[in-house]
């Protein structure tokens, strides 16, 4: 028996829970709305929503002056880079522990993960150290190698968690009509794989994107991303609220639209399962 | 035989994977533990010196230490406390019926994907500042005197900004939590007479347990970890007014170049993770079924 709903009841729900998002949402959009003022507007007390005279000499501002472009490459070199890296290693592991459990798969599951709850600055000096002995310091190949390493837990662990959800009868099916190694993993189980795999990519793009350790102590000019890049407003020059609403929007713009395509992955990647 | 052969397949398939993960736990650590006992300064190389738990002594006394594990508790729990109940609350709202509830989700999650280094400095600079911030706006068409956030109350104000990043993390697990919630039994205790507050705390708020343990666990190895949004707001200041464990090791190593002092901090703040990632693995392990 469902409950009955008075239309009251549900028109003061959903007041309260768009006041709420909306207030929660806010700063994102009040942020969005700035980049779109010039420097005057930005700081004019009364403030103005949405009068105002909307142009776009902030997006032009930042991109002349301060090489964004680069700084943007940068970010999606490292997130992606270094998603696909641990991707390579990830899908064989993950693969074997799914279809080719053993009594100790998991054990290695969870030392995996351990490794994840590693503070990183416990290893901050060795890593610095080694990086600036190898000249990884401020190269993007160095970033891609950090964030792999840091990632790679919980893809395993996300791809492990998809891979399981195949059912092994496919691959003897497969098997007993003659089916090689190759061609079963061709056509038989990637397809079944990719799913799993795109969602796993999403989430650790976004997680790469927005990394703020290792990408602000181990980057200068050259391979900083985008999070580095917004960093250096921490030092204001005079006016500069719209250039910052505007280099904000283009850095969070992109990945709050992946975001918002992968909410469901986000609580099964960031909870190991233990949510359901 | 074919087990035989996948097995060792598996083995082959499974060993980048261990290696990398062995070799990027085992290097860094081994070395943080090794340079914890050393004296050693950046800026007098080939100094190095035994220096046995001196390292240990010198930063476990140091005032900023205790200010750091101070100012590091009150962040966790501080972001802790407002993330799980505004979550619990929040998950609650949205589960209720309510018009345009997916774009009201979106809205709620949003946060979360917005790099730290830009909500730090979009509230600190748009909505904080004292002149011409949102807040001082609104505050002097009140009547009140604005406050100048990251300078009277500096930890608070980054409690709030994580908290604003972080809400978002709590409410989606606790609401996935409370749509798996068997609604018959909520109907059959209302039927019974159950107030709202009584089936909130004996038949919600237990079936929650389990969702806000994990969320209150996996923000906890986060938010010690809290370093992007200190480092472009307040540097850890006033003083070591904002400055927390992982932001003290940052100064002593990277900005005093002490290794030997900022070794041995690492080494703490991994055994204060650890303590924490003790709990939340002994969860994770108890769900999964191999």
């Amino acid at each position: 028996m469902a409950r009955a709903v008075t239309t009251q009841r549900k028109i003061a729900f959903t007041a309260a829970a768009w006041l709420i998002g909306l207030l929660i949402f806010f700063p994102i959009l009040w942020t969005f709305l700035t980049s779109f003022k010039t420097e005057g507007e930005a700081i004019a007390s009364p403030p103005s929503f949405l009068f105002f005279d909307w142009n776009l000499s902030a997006y032009e501002a930042v991109n002349e002056r301060s090489d964004y472009p680069k700084h943007f490459f940068n970010s999606v070199v490292i997130s992606f880079g270094s998603t696909a890296l641990a991707l390579l290693i990830a899908i064989p592991a993950a693969w074997s522990m799914a279809f080719v459990p053993a009594k100790r798969t998991k054990d290695v599951l969870m030392w995996m993960l351990s490794t994840k709850m590693l503070p990183p600055v416990g290893v901050l000096i060795p890593i610095y150290l080694i990086f600036r002995d190898t000249g990884l310091l401020d190269t993007r190949l160095g970033l891609v190698i950090i964030l792999t390493l840091i990632n790679l837990p919980i893809i395993i662990w996300m791809l492990f968690t998809y891979f399981r959800e195949i059912p092994g009868e496919i691959l003897e099916a497969a098997r007993m009509d003659g089916a090689s190694l190759k061609s079963e993993i061709l056509h038989v189980l990637t397809p079944m794989a990719v799913p799993g795999i795109a969602s796993t990519v999403l989430l650790n793009v976004i997680l790469a994107w927005n990394e703020a350790f290792w990408t602000l102590n181990l980057t200068a000019a050259n391979a900083a991303p985008l999070t580095a890049f917004i960093a250096s407003f921490s030092s204001p020059e005079g006016l500069f609220y719209a250039k910052l609403s505007a280099a904000s929007t283009m850095a969070i713009a992109p990945i709050l639209i992946v975001g918002w395509f992968s909410q469901k992955q986000l609580v099964r990647g960031l909870t190991f399962g233990a949510v359901k | 035989m074919a087990t035989q052969h996948s097995r060792t397949a598996a083995r082959f398939m499974i060993s980048p994977a261990v290696i990398v993960l062995l070799g990027w736990m085992l290097i860094p650590l081994g070395m943080t533990i090794y340079f914890s006992f050393l004296f050693y300064n950046l800026l007098q190389p080939g100094q190095e010196s035994f220096a046995g738990w001196m390292n240990y002594r010198f930063f476990l006394t140091d005032p900023s230490f205790l200010d750091a594990i101070q100012n590091t508790l009150l962040l966790v729990g501080g972001v802790l406390v407002i993330t799980s109940v505004g979550g619990i609350l929040l998950a609650l709202l949205l589960d209720q019926p309510i018009w345009g509830q997916g774009i009201v989700r979106i809205l709620v999650i949003a946060p979360f994907f917005v790099m730290p280094t830009v909500s730090a400095l979009v509230w600190k600079n748009m909505f904080m500042n004292p002149v011409n911030g949102l807040f001082a706006f609104f505050a002097k068409n009140l009547g009140f005197q604005p406050i100048d956030f990251f300078a009277h109350v500096p930890l608070a104000s980054i409690i709030g900004i994580v908290s604003w990043q972080w809400l978002p993390f709590a409410t989606l697990i606790l609401l996935t939590a409370v749509q798996s919630l068997d609604s018959e039994q909520l109907e059959a205790a209302e039927m019974d007479g159950a107030g709202a507050l009584n089936r909130f705390f004996y038949i919600i708020l237990p079936h929650l347990a389990r969702a806000i343990t994990v969320v209150i666990l996996i923000q906890t190895i986060f938010l010690l970890s809290i370093f992007a949004e200190i480092l472009v707001t307040t540097n850890g200041g006033p003083g070591t007014a904002t400055t927390n464990l992982t932001f003290l090791v940052y100064i002593q190593s990277l900005l005093q170049f002490d290794v030997g002092g900022g070794s041995a901090g690492g080494v703490i703040a991994i055994i204060l993770a650890n303590i924490v990632a003790i709990f939340l693995m002994r969860m994770i392990g108890k769900n999964l079924d191999i």
